[in-house]
């Protein structure tokens, strides 16, 4: 197998950014590995549009935005393996992977980018009591059958979870004819987008029940019909509140998990809020010259985001192999604190000696925030308080910190993001 | 016209069966769900018992504890994933030490080797995750960890290839004696004709014996719920730990499962209702507050499953394994709770020396008597793997990402003897979907592959026969 400075985990819209970055950053050895038989990853199967209004000022499908992506890639002549999984990851960034021409083969690599993207919660982690019938799909699931195999699950559809998933296949399935009856929510707020519960719930008259959830499944073969309830400030399920719904097919959007298997095989720290990589400034890991970026770091809303957050992966790994692989201070000298209401940031560590001019911290709040302010510390003194009308878990929120402002307070410990009724 | 028919393929028919396929008999199996192991076999602890629970003399405690010891052969001629890791019933309260003591004087008299009652400080060195409150613990090292999907399904293969014969989505609906003598047994499918009848029905031998009985026998189906635990908390325990057994049952275990996720359960509530496997949230509530006893900290938010399983508890608390005395050539093998799943090979001896005893027969010139599971790459060098996937490129095709599944050994479930029809026909063969995503990823991947291996379209596609069809129609923009 042919030796490569930087191998790329996965060929969604992470690992397609960060290879253009990291090729344009200068770096002519790269290769990106990608499980599915074409690149794109779950974009390929989001055939809505409403993608790329940041980074191209127009409103894309999936497909075509990834294929803006993909011709750069083809145009850059960057390297890339289809139908090709990563089996393990070394700390020393030995990474091996298989496929059918191949085998199983190693590549020692210098860098390692990390962007396996993420996966549904399933209906067994949520623990649904029940029977376990066809018929019960994670949202995304049921988005491959129908967008990408061209196969409608059924007919009579119940959501449970409004992840922007859920609510684009609350459209999806009207559109092909199915009843979607309800979306119900666990949290007394949406999970999702509210452009997605407007253009995908509201304008199509299907009800979001939030604080409900399913607390029985009928049907031994298939699905014939669920039990939802109402549930309380614990979220248990409230007796009396039950309602049955007769239905074909339910669709589970519950929460996306970061795909971090092999990350945990080779040693990576683990951020126990995002389920994603510990990052510092340069979205590097604690082990020094692997990079995350995309989904697997952390659940993004967007996909634009995900992008301009992998460029920085890719052109940081970049710079690390032009320093000679120099492992830099990887904890940084200055901590990033997420605090009352903001619940993680991305990067959590900076290295002023390594940060450029502008850097995006990311972080998602944990409730619902009216009239709020994001602020920003550092160390005790307010630098920053930016008063938002609404905040809610669905959006991803950031700030901008500038490198000069950094320097000048020589000495400075933590930046602390708050959010502040007033 | 059959020498025997077997009604049920779970692990008690399979176990006849294979038993049976070594003579030159004409042997049925009938089945009515689309696949084996689809009923109680399916969904219990996959635990190997020792044999200390069974009351002394008891069929249960004899067939437990014969069960136990042919395990280590008939798991390595068929291939099945079984540990003798040894398990562990711990006392957290001091005055029910002397309990322990009656188990392991129970256990001896049954004939279970190796019992010993630990102190605290012992059992903790052994099982450092045990709770605090441990008083003590009775060890049972000759208990074990199987996979029952496999030792259903080996048990079945090795008798279809030896030649007997399953019959499939075939529900029998009623069974008459005719004058010469012979069995008639009325089905969806059909009447079928035989000597003898095996009734192995799992949760409805009820049903079926008091077809042909007079002494009727009443079957409750206790309803157990599980919880499967995710891989990386696998090794959260390394021995099957059970509380004190009380007259419900030996109570909520924790265990390792041999492919390295971690159980618990079951819990144990009476219902009349032989289909009724849905999980309940009480049940599952249970779990979490008594697992939680015995273990420190068990880790329930890496839960990525839960189950129900229907114990066939009979009214009498024993094995009936015997011809029904008004039923002449009518075998019965009902009332197969815990420690079924232990006994079935000693089930399937016993039958058959009953058969024996009925119809002549004799063995077979040439027997098959070992089979090969579902090739499986895990584990594999990469040579290893190397020189696989150079024979066979389908085994560089990982299907199943949580389980590091391959399209060969996909390929492999459906094209062997009683292959794989359906999703869980596939996932029971090969682990594919019963990872922590839980098929999410792999779903239209081996839909795809089934679809193509089978000839058949994805309309017609099940989760496990029957109605359980995955998809309903194509969606109005395809053009044909």
């Amino acid at each position: 197998m042919k030796s490569y400075d930087i191998v790329i985990v996965g060929g969604g819209p992470a690992g397609l950014a960060a290879a253009i970055a990291a090729k344009e950053a200068g770096n002519d050895s790269i290769l990106i590995l990608e499980r599915d038989k074409e690149l794109g990853g779950i974009l390929n199967q989001c055939i809505h549009n409403g993608f790329g209004l940041h980074t191209f000022k127009e409103e894309l499908t999936g497909p075509e935005y990834a294929d803006r992506f993909k011709q750069k890639v083809f145009e850059l002549g960057i390297d890339y393996k289809l139908g090709t999984m990563v089996m393990n990851i070394e700390g020393d960034r030995t990474v091996t992977a298989m496929n059918r021409e191949d085998g199983m083969f190693t590549i020692p690599a210098k860098a390692v980018i990390l962007a396996m993207g993420c996966r549904e919660r399933s209906r067994g982690a949520l623990n649904i009591p029940g029977y376990r019938p066809a018929g019960i799909f994670s949202a995304g699931t049921a988005q491959r059958l129908v967008n990408i195999e061209g196969y409608m699950p059924g007919k009579e559809v119940v959501i449970l979870g409004s992840g922007d998933i859920g609510l684009i296949m609350a459209r999806r399935m009207t559109l092909e004819g199915a009843k979607v009856k309800l979306v119900a929510e666990l949290m007394p707020y949406s999970g999702g987008l509210k452009r997605n519960i407007v253009q995908c719930l509201d304008d199509y008259d299907i009800p979001l029940k939030l604080s409900h959830t399913v607390v029985d499944i009928e049907g031994k073969e298939h699905i014939e019909a669920v039990t939802i309830a109402e549930v309380g400030p614990d979220r248990k399920p409230i007796p009396g509140t039950e309602e049955r719904y007769t239905c074909d097919t339910l669709l589970l959007s519950c929460g996306l998990i970061p795909e971090n298997e092999l990350s945990l095989s080779a040693g990576i720290e683990m951020n126990a809020v995002t389920g994603g990589p510990t990052v510092n400034e340069s979205l590097e890991t604690n082990i020094p010259g692997i990079f995350a970026c995309g989904n697997v770091l952390h659940v993004h809303d967007l996909v634009d985001y995900v992008s301009e957050e992998a460029k920085r992966a890719g052109y940081n790994a970049a710079k690390y192999i032009e320093s000679g692989c120099r492992a830099g201070n990887t904890s940084g000298n200055i901590e990033v604190v997420a605090e009352s209401g903001a619940r993680y940031t991305v990067p959590k560590t900076i290295d002023t000696g390594r940060m450029e001019d502008l850097l995006t911290v990311r972080f998602r709040v944990g409730d619902v925030y009216k009239d709020s302010f994001v602020s920003v510390y550092f160390d005790d003194e307010r630098v920053m308080h930016n008063k938002k009308r609404i905040m809610s878990p669905g959006e991803m929120e950031q700030i901008v910190l500038k490198k000069d402002e950094l320097v000048k307070r020589s000495g400075l410990k933590k930046i602390v993001v708050r959010i502040e009724g007033e | 016209m059959y020498d025997v028919i077997i009604i049920g393929a779970g692990v008690s028919g399979a176990a006849v069966a294979w038993q049976l396929s070594q003579y030159d008999i004409k042997t049925c199996v009938l089945e009515k769900c689309d696949d084996v192991c689809e009923g109680t076999s399916k969904a219990n602890s996959a635990i190997i018992h020792a044999g200390y629970d069974a009351a002394e003399g008891s069929l249960m405690a004899k067939l437990n504890v014969r069960g136990n010891e042919m395990m280590d052969k008939l798991c390595e001629d068929l291939d099945i994933p079984f540990k003798r890791i040894g398990s562990l019933v711990v006392c957290i309260h001091k005055e029910e030490l002397p309990g322990l003591k009656t188990l392991y004087d129970r256990g001896i008299k049954n004939g279970v080797k190796g019992l010993k009652i630990l102190s605290k400080e012992e059992a903790l060195s052994m099982e450092p995750n045990l709770s605090d409150d441990t008083e003590g613990a009775l060890f049972a090292p000759s208990a074990g960890i199987v996979c029952p999907f496999e030792l259903n399904m080996g048990m079945a293969e090795v008798a279809a290839v030896n030649g007997t014969e399953f019959k499939f989505n075939t529900e029998v609906k009623d069974i008459k004696k005719s004058d010469d003598g012979n069995w008639h047994i009325s089905t969806n499918n059909g009447e079928y004709v035989t000597k003898l009848v095996v009734n192995a029905a799992g949760v409805y031998a009820d049903v079926i014996h008091n077809m042909v009985s007079a002494n009727k026998i009443h079957i409750t189906e206790r309803r157990g719920d599980y919880c499967l635990l995710d891989k990386q908390v696998g090794g959260y325990v390394n021995h099957i730990i059970f509380p004190q057994p009380t007259a419900l049952g030996k109570g909520v275990l924790v265990a390792p499962t041999v492919h390295g996720n971690m159980i618990v359960g079951p819990t144990a509530i009476d219902t009349e209702d032989k289909e009724a496997t849905n999980t309940k949230a009480e049940g599952i509530n249970e779990l979490i507050e008594k697992a939680g006893n015995h273990i420190k900290k068990l880790p329930m938010n890496k839960v990525i499953t839960s189950f129900a399983g229907l114990r066939a508890h009979e009214d009498g608390h024993e094995f009936i394994i015997k011809e029904i005395e008004d039923a002449p050539g009518f075998i019965d093998c009902a009332g197969i709770e815990s420690p079924g799943l232990t006994s079935s090979p000693a089930i399937g001896e016993m039958v058959c020396d009953i058969a024996k005893s009925l119809l002549p027969m004799k063995k077979k010139d040439e027997i098959i008597t070992t089979r090969k599971a579902v090739r499986r790459t895990e584990g594999l060098s990469a040579e290893e793997m190397n020189a696989l996937i150079k024979e066979n490129p389908a085994y560089g095709n990982i299907i199943c990402r949580c389980e590091s599944i391959t399209e060969g050994e996909i390929i492999d479930s459906i094209h062997r003897p009683l292959g794989a029809k359906s999703l869980d026909g596939v996932k029971r063969r090969t682990r594919a979907g019963m990872g922590r995503c839980q098929a999410g990823f792999c779903m239209p991947r081996t839909m795809e592959i089934l679809s193509r291996e089978l000839g058949i379209d994805y309309e017609d596609i099940t989760k496990s026969g029957g109605k359980s069809n995955i998809v309903l129609e194509r969606t109005k923009g395809e053009v044909r």
